[in-house]
């Protein structure tokens, strides 16, 4: 009784909040598409790319007859993505990207979550197998529901670690995270992942008075499980310090990054995240 | 001085110092924050160690709160009156004389505080005014009095009753309070002593120097004016006379300084006026003291009549006691000014009296002249002489210039040649202007001319001798009168011009003026009606109503002073004035003398303050600013410096390129054109003007190419004019001049081509004449100081009259009204075959009329009228009209004469044609 009860109550939970990712996503991708890639929806959504004409070895049901009759030559009809990648997303549900720095500012998480599954909508819809990470990628719009029920699992840790489980070998990888917590499970992921062939981007999702360090006064610092803690009598005075620790890191990510063949880039959520998807979009495609 | 209520709450200021240890041992408490990037900051070390002590500043703040707080509490009172609380009743004597007046607030305040404290104390109060009439005191209740005090004013006398203030004061034992006008006055002493009986006595004296103004003297033919005080240091003071202007308006005719030496008691000035300023002399000021005692209004002492004394006999050398006027001549000479000459120059310079000594013949030209000066108000007296006797003026018809029919040779009694006994004067009858004068026995009359019994002689007479046949006769001839008298002016047919009944019968008759003082025989039997009346400030004002008073009662009042039922003021009987001023000649001003060992304070009033409030909203402010710093020093306001910087950044002016409102104006003004309109000051009428120039400029868009910006409201003093070129201008009868400033801004206006339309709004009431309307009256005041050129009524050839539309009629709301514009070149002529004179070389500065154009114009802002014109479509018709004299003045102001110019178009084509 109480389980189902319990069950109810996030299946509503999740119905309530998920039409609204998934469409604010969906839009999110609408605007990418007609942007970047709108020539190659011409045709009513037509799969097809181009006829050739057949080799030894097609199958004959491969053959498009209709265009084969009005000529001597057998011609295929070939589809666009004939061969889907496999873009495995990891997203950081650690507690520390629940953060956010303005009472008015959507948390690090729920930016990474749009992300993530704007860049799915997109990904499906060309036809690419998307999966979250511990998943199997899978092709197909049914997907999304899935890959929605997997992005609203939380982590109670304070900070994330990469799954590199559910990856395919030469396939896509897409991390988002705030990467602030220790960079070594980071380093190793990205190491077998390298291992694997897999290539991919990191999202650095940062909010913006992490940037700036906007405090004064007599402060303690938390983590946000409490794991942490640093005390300081005058904010203020750490502000440079702390910018140079953070640009360090963000260097530190790009050195990695560049090592693996991976992508990095930092977006915040102060920005709109129409750039951060146009960016990841074409860097999963200029790595293909 | 400062005194604390609750005094041992000091005590808690010892526990600052240990507050001082506490909080700096205690630092501000840390704030708590969620930062996920806290690893980033673990072992990054403070700089700055100190900074989780409070800051010296903040201690010190706080310690201040809270010294404020307990000082607060303990009840500091600045100035508190330290007098010795009495018991029982307690009285507070005014005095609330003239004396009083230039310090009464201070007074008031003082005897207010006195009551209020009497209040606390519980006591029973009476406030006397020792200058109304003796009454019972009764002890009541402080608040009961604090009405009745605020209502109190000093009178324009000085207190008399002291004697019958003593005796009636209440035989129970009370302290006093006397609040003194530092002079002695009768009766002082018993007042003293028997207040001093019933309790302690408190005087109160005011440090402000007391000062007096005494009555006019003429003297050498200047006016002479003395001021008395108690004796002081030097002093400068300035007297002033005032009186009416040609115009009507009382105002300042001449200034004299008057410089007191140390200790002197009196200081001594003179004025010398011509006889026209010094006639219109109502009264003499001390500049400066608002007293009663320091007016002194004038009657007729100082006013010197014109008169002409013309003689019928050539004068006898060498006989002067037997000349006609010689009697005449010595009783004016000191009292009037005396004009010599024939008849027919002596008119034209408008003297006040003629009198003619046995004159009898008059050529027709003098008698009309004469009798035309006497309609205007002259007072015309003849005596009768051999001549008049022989003569056969006014025998069978009364002559328009006598009083009265004579009979042929008039009569002589107790001569040589004669039965009887010379006659002795009657009595004078009441309705006589001599009434009450003293009929000296010795004045007998042996001759006389007699008058024909007619129904007026009994009027007519005003003196008779003891047997009834009139001695004195007069009659009304429109403003003026004529009075016969019916003997000579010499002693050749009676003493009485040896008398001095003489003297004084002239001065009845208002020939002459009284020579100083009046003495008491000068004004009994009369009554004497107050017309002005001054109060204790020394103001006059109308005295309305208030009963006359017999001429004896006024004598005694000019001796002792005005009393409570004889007010200080002018008062009138028939022709004459006498003005009954608070200080006499002789009043004295003498220093009241307190006996020793009465406490004496001074009359300054300092209010006790009670400071508790002020502290501890300090304390409050204090701890508010604690909260705030507290704030800032832990962090939790990062962004308040910012938000104050940004603030103060708007609030301060920051760039000198910013735009002022001035600016902002001046960039609205010149963005097309714009119409604009003075503003007055009367919020409806700014609406109705600025309504005005809206539905203006809306038929102006319509109709024409000129095309202007929505209207704006000048303020004369703050605006430039420069941009406008057209200013509507509609006069309030209250409206402020404007300052010296705005005129020069005006006049540069109008001389740089602005055109201002003058607008009465009156043409109702109004009419033609320009100023008998408050707004035509205030138009003159302010055009008065504008550069503007000789008006005219507008002309039918006028610019104006086709500068857009054709025009005849200029009507606004009021139609028919006349319209002023810059009057035209008077040389200008018609030219053959042109239908204009080339006339109005510019634009008018001014167009001045009555028509209130505004309301006809005014539109609200949907586009309808917002007043009705006259009546039905044929009002709506006197709107169109408007509007279109509207646009033609506004076509007029934009384009100049080129209306002008066109009529020689025809001439210039012809030309260009050749």
């Amino acid at each position: 009784m109480s389980i189902s009860n319990d069950l109810r109550a996030r299946a509503e939970t999740l119905g309530q909040s998920l039409p609204a990712l998934l469409a604010e996503a969906e839009h999110l991708a609408a605007t990418l598409m007609l942007g970047e890639h709108g020539r190659r929806r011409a045709g009513q959504g037509d799969e097809f790319w181009q006829y050739r004409p057949a080799h030894q070895g097609d199958a004959a049901r491969s053959i498009d007859w209709r265009r084969s009759a009005r000529s001597d030559a057998h011609f295929v009809r070939e589809r666009e993505w004939q061969a889907a990648q496999s873009v495995t997303l990891w997203v950081d549900a650690a507690r520390s990207m629940a953060f956010s720095g303005d009472k008015d500012r959507a948390p690090k998480l729920d930016r990474a979550r749009l992300l993530a599954l704007a860049l799915s909508v997109l990904l499906l819809r060309g036809g690419e197998r998307v999966g979250l990470s511990g998943t199997a990628p899978k092709p197909g719009r049914a997907q999304i529901m899935s890959l929605l029920e997997g992005l609203s699992s939380n982590n109670p840790d304070d900070y994330g670690t990469p799954e590199i489980s559910g990856m395919v070998s030469h396939g896509r990888a897409v991390f988002l995270s705030d990467f602030l917590g220790n960079l070594e499970p980071l380093e190793t992921a990205l190491t077998l992942a390298a291992d694997r062939g897999v290539r991919g981007v990191l999202l650095q999702v940062l909010d913006p008075a992490e940037e700036d360090f906007p405090y004064q006064g007599r402060t303690v610092f938390e983590s946000m499980q409490g794991s942490l803690r640093h005390e300081t009598q005058s904010a203020g005075d750490l502000r440079t310090r702390y910018l140079d620790r953070l640009a360090e890191r963000k260097a530190r990510l790009t050195t990695l990054a560049r090592a693996m063949g991976w992508h990095y880039h930092c977006l915040h959520t102060g920005q709109s995240a129409q750039t951060a998807l146009l960016w990841a979009y074409t860097a999963l495609e200029g790595g293909r | 001085m400062l005194a604390f209520t609750t005094p041992w709450l000091l005590w808690g200021l010892i526990a600052i110092p240990i507050l001082w240890l506490l909080l700096r041992a205690i630092p501000p408490a840390p704030i708590r924050r969620r930062f996920p990037a806290v690893a980033l900051l673990l072992g990054l070390s403070d700089e700055d160690r100190q900074a989780d002590k409070t800051p010296w500043w903040l201690l010190l703040l706080r310690a201040l709160a809270v010294a404020a707080a307990i000082i607060g509490f303990a009840g500091p009172i600045l100035n508190p009156e330290n007098r010795a609380p009495g018991s029982g009743p307690l009285l507070i004597v005014l005095d609330a004389g003239w004396a009083d007046a230039s310090d009464w607030p201070r007074r008031m305040d003082k005897a207010s505080t006195l009551l209020a404290e009497a209040g606390r104390a519980g006591r029973t109060v009476a406030v006397i005014r020792l200058t109304d009439l003796p009454q019972p005191v009764e002890f009541q209740n402080a608040d009961a009095w604090a009405g009745r005090l605020a209502a109190m004013e000093p009178q324009p006398f000085a207190p008399q009753g002291y004697e019958d203030w003593a005796k009636i004061l209440p035989a129970d034992s009370f302290d006093s309070y006397w609040l003194s006008d530092g002079l002695d006055h009768p009766g002082r002493d018993t007042l003293l002593k028997t207040l001093q009986s019933k309790g302690n006595l408190t005087a109160f004296l005011s440090p402000r120097p007391v000062f007096a103004l005494r009555p006019a003297v003429f003297e050498d033919g200047k006016i002479s004016l003395t001021a008395a005080r108690l004796p002081g240091d030097a002093a400068d003071l300035d007297v002033i006379a005032r009186g009416p202007d040609p115009s009507g308006i009382d105002r300042e005719l001449a200034r004299a300084p008057l410089h007191f030496d140390a200790n002197a008691p009196e200081a001594k000035t003179t004025l010398d006026l011509p006889p026209e300023l010094r006639n219109r002399v109502n009264r003499f000021e001390l500049l400066g003291q608002r007293s009663a005692g320091a007016v002194s209004l004038t009657d007729d002492s100082l006013k010197r009549r014109k008169i002409a004394v013309i003689g019928g006999t050539p004068d006898r050398e060498g006989l002067p006691l037997l000349q006609s006027t010689y009697y005449l001549r010595q009783a004016l000479t000191p009292v009037a000014d005396l004009v010599e000459g024939g008849l027919s120059d002596i008119i034209p310079a408008n003297p006040d009296v003629i009198i003619l000594a046995d004159v009898a013949k008059l050529t027709p030209v003098e008698s009309d002249a004469l009798l035309e000066w006497i309609n205007k108000g002259g007072l015309l007296l003849r005596f009768a002489g051999p001549r008049l006797a022989a003569s056969e003026l006014s025998r069978a018809e009364e002559d328009p210039l006598m009083p009265v029919r004579l009979r042929e040779g008039g009569r002589s009694v107790g001569g040589a040649m004669s039965w009887g006994e010379p006659k002795t004067l009657a009595p004078f009858p009441e309705n006589s202007p001599f009434h009450g004068l003293a009929i000296p026995v010795d004045v007998t009359v042996s001759e006389q001319v007699l008058a024909q019994p007619d129904p007026d002689l009994a009027t007519r007479t005003i003196a008779a001798l003891t047997d009834g046949t009139p001695l004195v006769t007069r009659k009304e001839n429109g403003a003026g009168q004529v009075v016969l008298v019916h003997v000579t002016a010499n002693a050749e047919w009676s003493s009485l011009p040896l008398s001095g009944l003489f003297v004084q019968m002239l001065e009845r008759l208002a020939v002459s003026t009284k020579p100083a003082q009046p003495d008491a025989q000068d004004l009994a039997g009369l009554t004497w009606v107050p017309q002005k009346i001054m109060d204790g400030y020394g103001v006059e004002r109308d005295a309305g109503e208030i009963a006359g008073v017999p001429g004896e009662v006024l004598a005694k009042a000019m001796a002792t002073g005005p009393g409570p039922n004889l007010p200080a003021g002018l008062y009138a009987s028939t022709d004459r004035k006498v003005a009954l001023n608070v200080i006499a000649a002789k009043t004295e001003i003498t220093p009241a003398i307190w006996p020793a060992g009465t406490a004496i304070e001074g009359i300054e009033t300092v209010k006790a303050q009670a400071l508790k409030g002020i502290l501890l909203t300090a304390a409050m402010i204090m701890l508010a600013l604690d909260i705030l710093a507290a704030l800032w020093v832990s962090g939790r306001i990062g962004g308040l410096a910012r938000t104050t910087a940004v603030l103060l950044a708007t609030l301060l002016p920051h760039d000198a390129r910013a735009q002022t409102p001035d600016d902002i104006k001046a960039i609205e003004a010149t963005r097309g054109v714009v119409l604009a309109y003075v503003q007055t000051g009367d919020a409806t009428m700014d609406q109705i003007s600025e309504a005005g120039m809206r539905g203006l400029s809306d038929q102006l868009w319509l109709r024409t190419a000129v095309e202007p910006e929505a209207p704006m409201g000048i303020d004369l003093e703050k605006d430039d004019l420069a941009f406008y070129p057209f200013l509507y201008w509609p006069i309030t009868p209250n409206q402020p001049l404007p300052s010296t400033t705005a005129y020069a801004k005006l006049n540069r206006f109008l001389r740089t081509g602005g055109m201002i339309m003058f607008d009465t709004r009156d043409g109702d009431i109004a009419g033609y004449s320009g100023d008998s309307t408050p707004e035509g009256q205030t138009l003159q005041l302010i055009a008065a100081g504008l550069d503007i050129p000789p008006l005219e009524p507008m002309p039918k050839d006028h610019v104006l009259t086709r500068s857009f539309y054709l025009l005849q009629d200029f009507p606004g709301r009021y139609a028919g009204g006349a319209v002023w514009v810059e009057a035209s070149d008077p040389t200008a002529e018609q030219t053959e075959g042109m239908p204009f004179r080339n006339l109005n070389d510019g634009v008018t500065p001014v167009i001045i009329g009555s028509a209130d154009w505004a309301s006809a114009w005014a539109t609200d802002p949907d586009g309808v009228p917002m007043f009705p014109v006259g009546r039905g479509y044929a009002g709506e018709d006197q709107r169109e009209i408007s509007y279109r004299f509207g646009i033609n003045v506004i076509m007029h102001v934009l384009t100049g004469n080129y209306k002008s110019d066109q009529v020689h178009v025809p001439a210039l084509l012809e030309r260009l044609g050749e």
